[in-house]
């Protein structure tokens, strides 16, 4: 791998290039995330969620999720009805699989609205530091200092029950989260002598932001996210199940569980199948979280 | 090309009475405290200093780079005649990387782990001109040819981790000339490296220097390294000149007590079975400057006077000295 330029000035050349060839035998990064255990069995988990969830429902679009059938109430799981029905003889199969959508939209919709959120308030915290700086962090700490679900609870009694409100709820208390994690991660990589040298270089503080900063602290964003999925789809579902959330007849995985939790010593499958779903869902990104944590290391950037 | 270069008429970069000050808990710190001097166009000039003496600071505030808690209190920076500490942000961003460009010491952190070389040099490029992208990358790779890295198209596409230290600093500097600069300051350009890499890294300066008649700002605390680069030489300790005059002049007769501890204490100077000289003592505080000329508590020959501040004096072969000796 060396050429006579090389050699430039030295009599013997200590310059050496390190190549491909002199690494162990990588097959990509893809590759070596696949041989992460937990990673493989997070995704496994999500994919077969992703089917049930949103493939499965183009196949029974006719059903009527809230078709009552007061012949067919309480119903075991059976042929029919592979997960039985519940009080209003509603085939719960289909209530679990529509819910699905229901909490895990919403979830995604609540770590992306505090994700950016947060991370652009980190950003100009940890960039910019001095007064800003200290405002902002102040803020995040006043709003850190609430229980998170408290924080949920109080801010939708305010903005009122509904879908769209919890998840603006939830979302307002991610941001801090969010925030603090990328302030922190920014101000250490703030004075890496590559970010100094932008601005030797002449270049903006948002370019710098933006081209230096964001790339070298995502690998901790991209892990908080599939972490907080999880906790969203868990609280999303608590203000459900409290009835702050997704109204009723709409079907979504905390609802399906609040109809079920009076009838649980008749009608188990009520509660255990939304249930399983959602600890499905929850386990899943969390275990893409941990692989992710091991893979995204950002001492190990290789490409 | 003339020695001094004072022939040059006008000059590129003028410090004048440079005071740059820290607040600290404890105190202010007077990192730069009052120093002077010039760099002529296309001339090369070394600033030499211990750790702590104020020498990186003078280079930072060149480059208007001092933060808070730290500031220029006084002195005047001239570019081009353009005074550097009255310009506006947008200014200074126009200047920096275009005008005068700075080479850091650690080439292992001053590349950017998740971008290749060639896109980092191009930033640099992209930060100040307008170019499509075709011109920019046979720019990039006609920058790389410069700094003598190999196979350069092939080279854009590496990412920091697979190039050597050397090869490294070669990029960097790439990027620092890729505007090319008036002014380039090279801070420290060689601690980090091997010293055969050093060897080829400085020759390249050397050869680059003329080749894009760029001037140069070298801050080292080796002052071998400004005998083989530069023709003028400023000595630092305590935030203050010790000792100014060409490189020629200064090695060949040192006149201050700190210089002469300097340049005895290079082994190459040193004689085979001695024992190598030294500067007995340490830096002082900071906070707590003696009073008077900075190095009186470990120069062999301090007097009474000392504890006065001695100023630039003229020992009379146009260098300037800050000993009460002349």
């Amino acid at each position: 791998m060396r050429t006579a330029a090389d050699l430039v000035a030295a009599p013997k050349p200590v310059d050496v290039i390190i190549d491909d060839a002199a690494l162990p035998p990588a097959h990509g990064a893809l590759w070596r995330a696949l041989r992460h255990r937990s990673l493989v069995a997070g995704l496994f988990i999500c994919l077969v969620l992703a089917v049930l969830v949103f493939a499965l429902p183009m196949l029974m679009s006719s059903v009527d999720l809230n078709a009552q059938d007061p012949m067919a109430t309480f119903a075991p799981p059976s042929a029919e009805h592979l997960m039985g029905t519940d009080a209003f003889g509603r085939d719960l199969l289909s209530r679990v699989v529509y819910g699905g959508r229901t909490t895990i939209l919403a979830s995604i919709c609540i770590v992306f609205l505090g994700g950016v959120f947060g991370t652009t308030l980190g950003l100009i915290a940890g960039y910019f530091g001095g007064i800003t700086g200290f405002v902002i962090m102040r803020l995040i700490d006043l709003l850190l200092a609430f229980p998170g679900i408290l924080l949920a609870l109080a801010v939708s009694a305010v903005l009122g029950p509904g879908l769209v409100n919890g998840v603006i709820a939830i979302a307002i208390i991610l941001v801090p989260v969010y925030a603090r994690l990328v302030a922190g991660a920014t101000t250490e990589v703030r004075h890496l002598p590559y970010v100094d040298a932008a601005v030797t270089l002449g270049s903006g503080s948002w370019r710098i932001i933006l081209r230096h900063v964001l790339p070298n602290v995502s690998p901790g964003i991209i892990v908080l996210t599939t972490t907080w999925l999880g906790v969203a789809a868990l609280w999303i579902a608590a203000l459900g199940f409290i009835g702050l959330g997704v109204q009723p007849p709409t079907p979504e995985w905390g609802v399906i569980l609040n109809d079920g939790q009076n009838y649980i010593t008749l009608a188990w499958w009520i509660t255990v199948f939304p249930g399983i779903f959602l600890a499905m869902f929850v386990i899943g990104v969390n275990l893409i979280g941990d692989g992710l944590r091991d893979e995204l290391d950002p001492t190990l950037v290789r490409h | 090309m003339a020695d001094g270069g004072a022939t040059g008429g006008a000059m590129l970069l003028e410090v004048q009475d440079l005071h740059t000050h820290f607040h600290t808990r404890a105190g202010v710190v007077k990192a730069v405290d009052g120093i002077s001097f010039d760099v002529p166009a296309g001339g090369s000039l070394g600033i030499v200093g211990e750790s702590g003496s104020g020498k990186t600071v003078t280079s930072l505030s060149i480059m208007r780079l001092i933060e808070p808690p730290g500031f220029v209190a006084s002195g005047r920076i001239l570019f081009r005649g353009r005074d550097m500490v009255g310009l506006s942000e947008r200014e200074i961003r126009g200047i920096r990387g275009n005008q005068i460009c700075l080479v850091f010491q650690d080439p292992m952190t001053a590349l950017n782990p998740v971008y290749t070389v060639g896109t980092q040099v191009a930033e640099a490029l992209l930060a100040h001109q307008d170019l499509d992208r075709k011109a920019v990358r046979e720019r990039v790779v006609e920058l790389f040819r410069l700094v003598g890295i190999p196979a350069p198209e092939r080279r854009f596409d590496e990412y920091p981790h697979k190039l050597s230290g050397g090869m490294r600093q070669r990029v960097t500097i790439a990027m620092a000339l890729a505007n090319e600069p008036q002014l380039l300051i090279l801070d420290e350009p060689t601690t980090a490296l091997d010293v055969t890499i050093q060897a080829q890294i400085l020759d390249l300066v050397r050869e680059l220097r003329h080749r894009v008649n760029t001037a140069v700002l070298l801050i080292t605390h080796d002052i071998g390294v400004v005998t083989e680069l530069c023709e003028q030489v400023v000595v630092m300790y305590g935030g203050r000149i010790m000792e100014r005059g060409s490189v020629a002049q200064v090695t060949a007769d040192p006149k201050h007590p700190y210089t002469q501890g300097l340049l005895a204490s290079m082994p190459t100077r040193a004689v085979r079975g001695q024992r190598l000289a030294a500067i007995g003592g340490a830096v002082p505080n900071p906070l707590r400057m003696p009073a008077g000329c900075p190095f009186r508590p470990r120069c062999g020959q301090a007097m009474n006077v000392c504890v006065t501040d001695p100023g630039l004096r003229n020992p009379g072969d146009g260098r300037s000295v800050a000993c009460w000796l002349y």
